[in-house]
């Protein structure tokens, strides 16, 4: 091989390493696109649903109150036969059989749903009232088109009577598509059309928050004492090691120690967001104390200096001019260590939040889901329907945390002074 | 009750700022002399005297209130006449008095219950009583204290900042507590378990069925039901899957990450590298449930509709599938870390080999990664305890029965997978299978404890290198 040959041999080679380089960042960055895609094209259809225009009849006979019933009266009314009789009416059928099949073709709190444009106008007896109902969940999936229609009827949910009855629904105008507005306000169901992220969402506020308040404060404290005023001695030393060793333990090492210790030894409620909080704070905190470290590390000795030569104390150095110059590093770290923790999973499936939970928590201390423990929960149900409400879940999730995230860059950004 | 007596001592501490601050001025104004801090010091000193003591004092009442009521109340009722076999008879009769004395308890209530409860009743009471007495007499006589220490003039900034330095002290020990709440919970469980289980079973079985373990017993298990139990508790399977599981991952990770990191640090301009490397961090911030879900959904039936193309059976749940996904998860980690280390690299080495007439993808091979190599080694084995204590994406993506294979088409479990399909939902506690979770978990544990400790003592040794 000549020198020209070899020359020509390793600038190829060269070449070649360069794309190797390039191709795999393309990976990394492909991925990400397509997972983002996939779940943006799989989610966003749960944000509408399918609703079948009905005509309502209040009929006095069937409903036996009077205009203007008391709000309890109503709500102990049966509201049942109103709307079966209503529900007949979309479409004529020929037997139970068929009749079963019509009403199959509404969420089953189509009662509820009649119920409560009663409860809002209680003088409308004797009235037919044209009501946008839900539809079932069979019936959603097939308007939305994720429902696969030329199977063979026995492989199918959805009946050849039943699609005959959605087709000629669709020609006469009366499905329609609106907000879903069940999937914000109601908890977790069977039923996918009737399931919401209500209880997830307030439970993992409640979590977070609590995870928050138990860890920002201690995190500061103890970066501040180990950064400023902590003697290097063994005690120092093994406080650093445990530190570092915490931040790597696997979170469900968390859930383990919280199943021990906060909910066999000391009985705080199972499932609740009080004890989600405590297990995500030990498990945040010393992911919030290496950035708090680091940022008050960066404020130069000169300002310490600088201050203890006017005559302040210690404290007074470190409180009024260190803490306030690395304030904004130690906010970025600690949004960054909560949106870890907001994310996280594992532990609160082992502390019982998967526990099937249909209100909406309205203290710290009721049972409730999470966010992605609502992911995990719907993830594993059967219903085609949950897949979209699955994917929605992510696509929530993923805008709260790029959300914390630009904002923990924002503030590093826009107060972190650089000091060379 | 307690909140209600933090929110009064914080309310009542705080308003005890302005009186301490304006009294040491007023005492410094009538005796003449020169205060030694500034008045709002001694406003705080008041404060933390106030506060401090009652709050721990009720911390602590509240920590042990309940297990002396309960020994006292279980005392009263075996004294009665209640028959207690053993602790958790003690602890079942406990839980009735209590739920008697709350009115949510529904079966029959006998007399000897009847009386129980209201001496719970009676004792919560005094208990609590107490508690408010106790509490009002420490924040009077701790203020009594704090007011003669500022009438005689006390240096109020000093003491003040020593308390604070405690304090500040005690933050910092949070961190030891944790470890010490997670080895003591794991260890007390895991003991339990090897007193039943031998560990050379636990160890080296290459069979895990946990749900065979029914045991109403652990502490009466004849030998003959020993042979069949530990059979079920082999950790082969479960490291062997996890490992497995791993390996895969990290033959997705370690290429892609590696070669990221160079690009970055070598190759790339200022402007790409300023926008995909935040983009690749995305995939380190993105929570594992939602790479669990994609693995699931998405991958797993994918790769099994390729597989049926080719006339192979792939599982549904496959050890490809998730191990794919896991190292897409990593590419991250072992990407910035590398990038990082790389960029440590002394200039001068590149110069030098440049200087003979090396390109550019010689350098890096023959010089700088040479060079990096105990860093870029410290960065992969963090990415191995990653990617062995990780839980969503297997407990989603991988099978749940243990499977010894090498076949990455089929399914197999991990050691997380099994803690969480062990302790979701109700458990029976006190059965070797609940108690195995923990000894899993103490495993897990250990394990990454030491894969940590070699990563850092590698990747500081290399730092000191070239500092």
């Amino acid at each position: 091989m000549t020198k020209e040959q070899r020359l020509i041999k390793r600038h190829r080679a060269e070449k070649r390493f360069q794309f190797y380089g390039l191709l795999s960042i393309f990976i990394a960055l492909l991925f990400v696109l397509v997972l983002v895609s996939n779940i943006f094209s799989k989610g966003s259809s749960a944000f509408m649903k399918t609703v079948i225009k009905t005509e309502v009849f209040y009929d006095q006979e069937l409903l036996e109150i009077e205009n203007g019933a008391s709000r309890d009266d109503i709500i102990s009314t049966d509201f049942f036969d109103v709307t079966i009789e209503s529900l007949l009416e979309v479409f004529p059928t020929n037997g139970l059989e068929e009749e079963k099949q019509l009403i199959n073709l509404f969420s089953t709190d189509v009662e509820l749903e009649i119920k409560s444009v009663f409860l809002k106008n209680n003088n409308i007896i004797g009235q037919k009232i044209i009501l946008e109902l839900t539809a079932s969940d069979d019936i959603d999936q097939l308007h939305k088109g994720n429902y696969p229609r030329d199977l063979p009827e026995e492989r199918r949910r959805i009946s050849d009577f039943q699609l005959k009855i959605f087709d000629q629904l669709v020609e006469d105008g009366k499905i329609k598509k609106n907000f879903n507005n069940y999937y914000f306000t109601k908890g977790d169901s069977r039923d996918p059309e009737l399931a919401g992220i209500g209880g997830a969402l307030v439970g993992s506020l409640y979590s977070i928050l609590i995870c928050l308040i138990l860890s920002f404060p201690i995190a500061v404290l103890a970066s501040i004492y180990l950064e400023e005023f902590a003697p290097k001695n063994k005690i120092t030393e093994f406080i650093e090691i445990n530190i570092n060793n915490l931040a790597a333990v696997p979170s469900i090492v968390y859930g383990l120690l919280a199943l021990q210790i906060l909910l066999s030894t000391i009985h705080l409620p199972r499932s609740t967001p009080l004890v989600a909080g405590i297990t995500l704070a030990l498990m945040t905190l010393p992911r919030i104390i290496i950035p708090c470290r680091a940022s008050l590390k960066a404020v130069p000795p000169s300002i310490r200096e600088g201050a203890l030569a006017v005559g302040a104390s210690k404290f007074q150095s470190v409180f009024h001019h260190v803490v306030p110059l690395a304030l904004p590093g130690t906010l970025s770290g600690t949004i960054i260590g909560l949106a870890q923790a907001l994310g996280e999973t594992a532990p609160l499936i082992l502390i019982g939040m998967v526990a099937f939970v249909v209100d909406i928590p309205a203290s710290p201390i009721d049972p409730s889901a999470s966010l992605p423990v609502q992911v995990y929960l719907w993830s594993e149900s059967a219903e085609r329907g949950f897949v979209e409400k699955t994917s929605a879940t992510i696509m929530i999730l993923l805008s709260f945390l790029i959300v914390m995230n630009f904002l923990a860059v924002y503030l590093r950004q826009k107060f972190e002074k650089r000091w060379n | 009750m307690n909140l209600a007596l933090i929110f009064l001592i914080t309310i009542f501490s705080f308003s005890l700022f302005f009186y301490g601050r304006s009294k040491s001025k007023s005492l410094s104004i009538e005796n003449n002399y020169k205060l030694n801090a500034l008045p709002k010091f001694y406003g705080y000193y008041l404060v933390l005297w106030c506060s401090l003591p009652s709050l721990v004092f009720l911390l602590v009442w509240t920590l042990f209130e309940p297990t002396i009521i309960k020994s006292i109340i279980l005392k009263i009722a075996a004294d009665q006449g209640v028959v207690m076999q053993d602790q958790n008879a003690a602890n079942l009769i406990y839980e009735k008095i209590k739920a008697v004395y709350l009115g949510t308890y529904f079966g029959d209530v006998d007399i000897l219950l009847k009386e129980s409860s209201l001496s719970y009743a009676k004792f919560k009471n005094i208990f609590t009583n107490s508690k408010i007495v106790l509490i009002f007499v420490i924040v009077i006589s701790s203020i009594i204290y704090a007011l003669k220490k500022i009438k005689s003039n006390n240096k109020a900034r000093d003491d003040v900042e020593i308390i604070l330095k405690g304090l500040l002290f005690i933050s910092s020990l949070i961190a030891i507590l944790t470890t010490l709440g997670i080895i003591f919970s794991l260890l007390f469980e895991s003991i339990k378990f090897f007193s039943v289980i031998n560990i050379f079973d636990y160890l080296f079985g290459t069979n895990w069925s946990p749900q065979r373990a029914f045991v109403r017993d652990a502490s009466s298990i004849t030998a003959a039901e020993y042979e069949d139990l530990k059979d079920a508790f082999g950790f082969v399977p479960l490291i062997a899957g996890t490992a497995f599981i791993a390996f895969i991952a990290m033959l997705v990770a370690v290429p892609v990450g590696l070669f990221s990191g160079i690009y970055m640090a070598e190759y790339a301009t200022k402007k790409i590298r300023k926008v995909s490397k935040p983009i690749i961090e995305i995939l380190a911030g993105i929570p594992t449930v939602v790479y669990g879900f994609f693995a699931a959904l998405t991958v797993g039936p994918f790769f099994r509709q390729i597989g049926e193309n080719f006339g192979l059976t792939v599982s549904s749940e496959s050890a490809l599938a998730a191990g794919l996904i896991m190292g897409i998860m990593i590419i991250p980690y072992i990407s910035s870390l590398s990038d990082d280390v790389i960029n440590s690299v002394p200039q001068s080495l590149r110069d030098g080999s440049y200087a003979i007439g090396a390109t550019k993808s010689e350098t890096i091979k023959k010089v700088v990664i040479p060079a990096a190599l105990p860093g870029i080694i410290g960065s992969i084995l963090l990415a191995v305890s990653r990617a062995i204590g990780e839980t969503m994406i297997v407990v989603m993506a991988a099978g749940l029965a243990a499977n010894l294979t090498i076949n990455p088409l089929d399914s197999t479990t991990t050691i997380t997978t099994q803690i969480v399909m062990i302790l979701i939902g109700d458990q029976e506690f006190d059965s070797p299978k609940t108690q195995s979770a923990f000894a899993l978990g103490l495993t897990l544990f250990i394990a990454t404890l030491i894969l940590n400790y070699i990563a850092l003592r590698v990747v500081k040794k290399y730092r000191e290198k070239y500092d």
